[in-house]
């Protein structure tokens, strides 16, 4: 079967398996909705009182009639009611997701300026000092946790500079831009180190790996320069691997988003993902964590279908 | 086996990378028998937040918490939660992995579908969801980071095992009569060894990683039982007055993760030819 085919196929079995996987979790969090949601008060009700409850929100219903109610909900946009701010979980998480969003973009940003570049210039001085150079300093940021990065930036710069990044608010980019990425920068920096690292890494190895070949010496053959080989006939191939480790990395730039906003006090949609576990905000869990998986796989679909453009044998061969 | 060994210690980045995992393991043991410079536990009223010295090497705490013995334990702790971890996801990975080659078309479109659910999400947001259910602790950690990895392995074991499955060595067993128990774990599994080798290794590195950073959000080891990631947490309103209680933590989380990222990657470019001199 044609590759782009099976995989638009196999995107929404997925996607119903995580919603599957989701659903079943919350469900097995010992008590049920009405103890979360009146917690040791659920106590003092009558049975009537919980029978209509449990009418309510439709949990005396078996548990597969609960998952089809709760889906098609779903498909109408409704996540449900989140008890920590008595508001439609959706519109809590499309109001913490711009910043999240903005955060990752910037991160991969930062993350793919800094490691294209540098993987480039190690695979052309391979094995000399500086391409050791570089490959240590690349291993030693992919073993570089975020929150570790983000305590050391948040003590350099109040010891050294006497400058404490702004924490705890946050000016969307349409209000004020300058305002807006100034304030996400070091949170940026932070959650995209390790991902510079891996990129070096990956364009080093796939840049050597197509210097290697024929249609390169081919051109250094025909007199080509060391710059247009390196940059018009070989990085082009050499960033294949690059955009799709950036697929897969931009979703865990989304995950990653939970610790760095945890440290930077920012109020976006990771923040709300622990808020909603340590308030025990079953509705809210669900819905974020859903949300971000959905994220998740749908930019993985569109790094993968990007993938076919640019490399036309997967089209052919399949993978 | 002796010449892998000797390649191995040949590696560059295997020398060092085995060198950290040994002192790594060498702080866990010594914190398993309490053999630490003082009780990790035991409060000091009158030593608070002392800096290091000939008494406290790494410093105090807040509580006057001697911060190596505190170390110590802490390795002990991310040592034993990233190697259960891993091993319960090497061994369902393996098994899922190895049994959807075997058993093909269907079961393995079934067994591999659930892995790309569990793939579906960001490795750290699909431990949050186990935590959100079963509530924070160490056992938890151990089976939020499984599950987390097992999917990995699923994947890392089936590829390979679909090509092994067609070659003749496999055949001929079959015609001998072995058992399929016998083939899956002689013939497939032995072969395998290579590839699981150096996934385990970068696997107890992303563990390590993982439980650090729930550990970090307070959702993984629980106080007063030391961990890196708690004591790093816990250092952040205090850094100003008492930087080696950042410092000491970040620099032991750093170097456990880079002693199994350097130790992986000497195993794959030694075992795996095509990465021979060309990854970083």
């Amino acid at each position: 079967m044609n590759y782009v085919v099976q995989r638009l196929l196999t995107f929404p079995l997925i996607l119903l398996g995580v919603s599957i996987l989701v659903f079943v979790s919350i469900r097995l969090v010992p008590g049920d909705a009405i103890t979360a949601m009146l917690g040791t008060e659920a106590g003092l009700l009558t049975p009537d009182q919980r029978a209509a409850l449990a009418a309510y929100f439709g949990i005396d219903q078996p548990i597969w009639s609960q998952y089809l109610r709760w889906l098609s909900g779903l498909f109408q946009g409704d996540l449900g009611i989140s008890s920590i701010y008595g508001k439609p979980v959706l519109s809590i998480i499309l109001e913490r997701f711009p910043l999240t969003l903005q955060l990752a973009l910037m991160s991969m940003l930062i993350s793919l300026s800094v490691g294209i570049p540098l993987g480039v210039f190690a695979a052309t001085r391979n094995e000399r000092p500086s391409d050791l150079i570089v490959r240590m300093l690349a291993m030693l940021g992919q073993s570089t946790p975020s929150f570790v990065i983000g305590v050391l930036i948040i003590y350099v710069l109040s010891v050294f500079f006497g400058f404490v990044p702004a924490m705890g608010t946050f000016t969307p980019l349409t209000v004020d831009p300058l305002a807006s990425v100034g304030q996400l920068i070091f949170p940026a920096i932070t959650l995209g180190f390790a991902f510079a690292a891996s990129v070096t890494r990956i364009s080093r190895s796939a840049m050597l790996d197509v210097l290697s070949d024929d249609y390169i010496r081919t051109a250094r053959s025909k007199g080509a320069s060391q710059r247009s080989v390196v940059w018009r006939h070989a990085l082009p191939n050499a960033l294949i691997p690059v955009v799709t480790l950036s697929g897969v990395e931009f979703g865990y730039l989304l995950g990653g988003a939970v610790i760095v906003e945890q440290i930077f006090a920012l109020p976006g949609l990771g923040r709300l993902v622990l808020d909603a576990i340590t308030q025990r905000d079953y509705a809210l869990v669900e819905g974020t964590v859903l949300f971000i998986a959905f994220n998740f796989l749908l930019v993985n679909l569109l790094v993968d279908l990007a993938y076919v453009a640019l490399d036309p044998r997967i089209r052919i061969g399949g993978r | 086996m002796s010449k892998l060994a000797r390649a191995f210690l040949r590696h560059p980045s295997g020398r060092i990378g085995l060198a950290i995992i040994s002192l790594y393991l060498i702080a866990a043991l010594l914190g398993i028998v309490g053999l630490t410079p003082h009780d990790p536990l035991k409060l000091f009223a009158i030593d608070r937040l002392k800096p290091p010295s000939a008494t406290y090497w790494f410093g105090t705490d807040l509580l006057g918490r001697d911060t190596f013995s505190r170390l110590m334990v802490g390795i002990k702790q991310s040592m034993i939660i990233a190697f259960c971890s891993v091993g319960l996801a090497t061994l369902f990975g393996t098994v899922i992995g190895l049994l959807a080659a075997w058993w093909g078309t269907l079961w393995d479109g079934i067994l591999m579908r659930i892995m790309d659910v569990l793939l579906a999400f960001p490795a750290i947001l699909l431990a949050l969801l186990i935590i959100a259910i079963v509530g924070p602790g160490t056992s938890t950690s151990v089976a939020a980071i499984a599950i987390v990895y097992t999917p990995i392995f699923a994947r890392v074991v089936r590829g390979p095992a679909l090509s092994l499955k067609q070659r003749d060595f496999v055949d001929a067993a079959r015609t001998f009569g072995s058992s399929q128990p016998y083939i899956l774990s002689h013939h497939l599994l032995l072969n395998l060894v290579a590839p699981l080798a150096v996934q385990v290794t970068l696997a107890l590195a992303w563990a390590l990683l993982t439980e650090a950073g729930l550990s970090f959000l307070g959702l993984g080891t629980q106080p007063p039982t030391p961990s890196l990631g708690l004591m790093l947490a816990e250092s952040k309103n205090l850094m100003t007055q008492a930087p080696w209680l950042m410092i000491f933590p970040a620099l032991t989380i750093m170097l456990g993760i880079l002693g199994f990222n350097l130790t992986g990657d000497a195993l794959r470019d030694i075992l795996d030819p095509r990465t021979q001199r060309r990854e970083a």
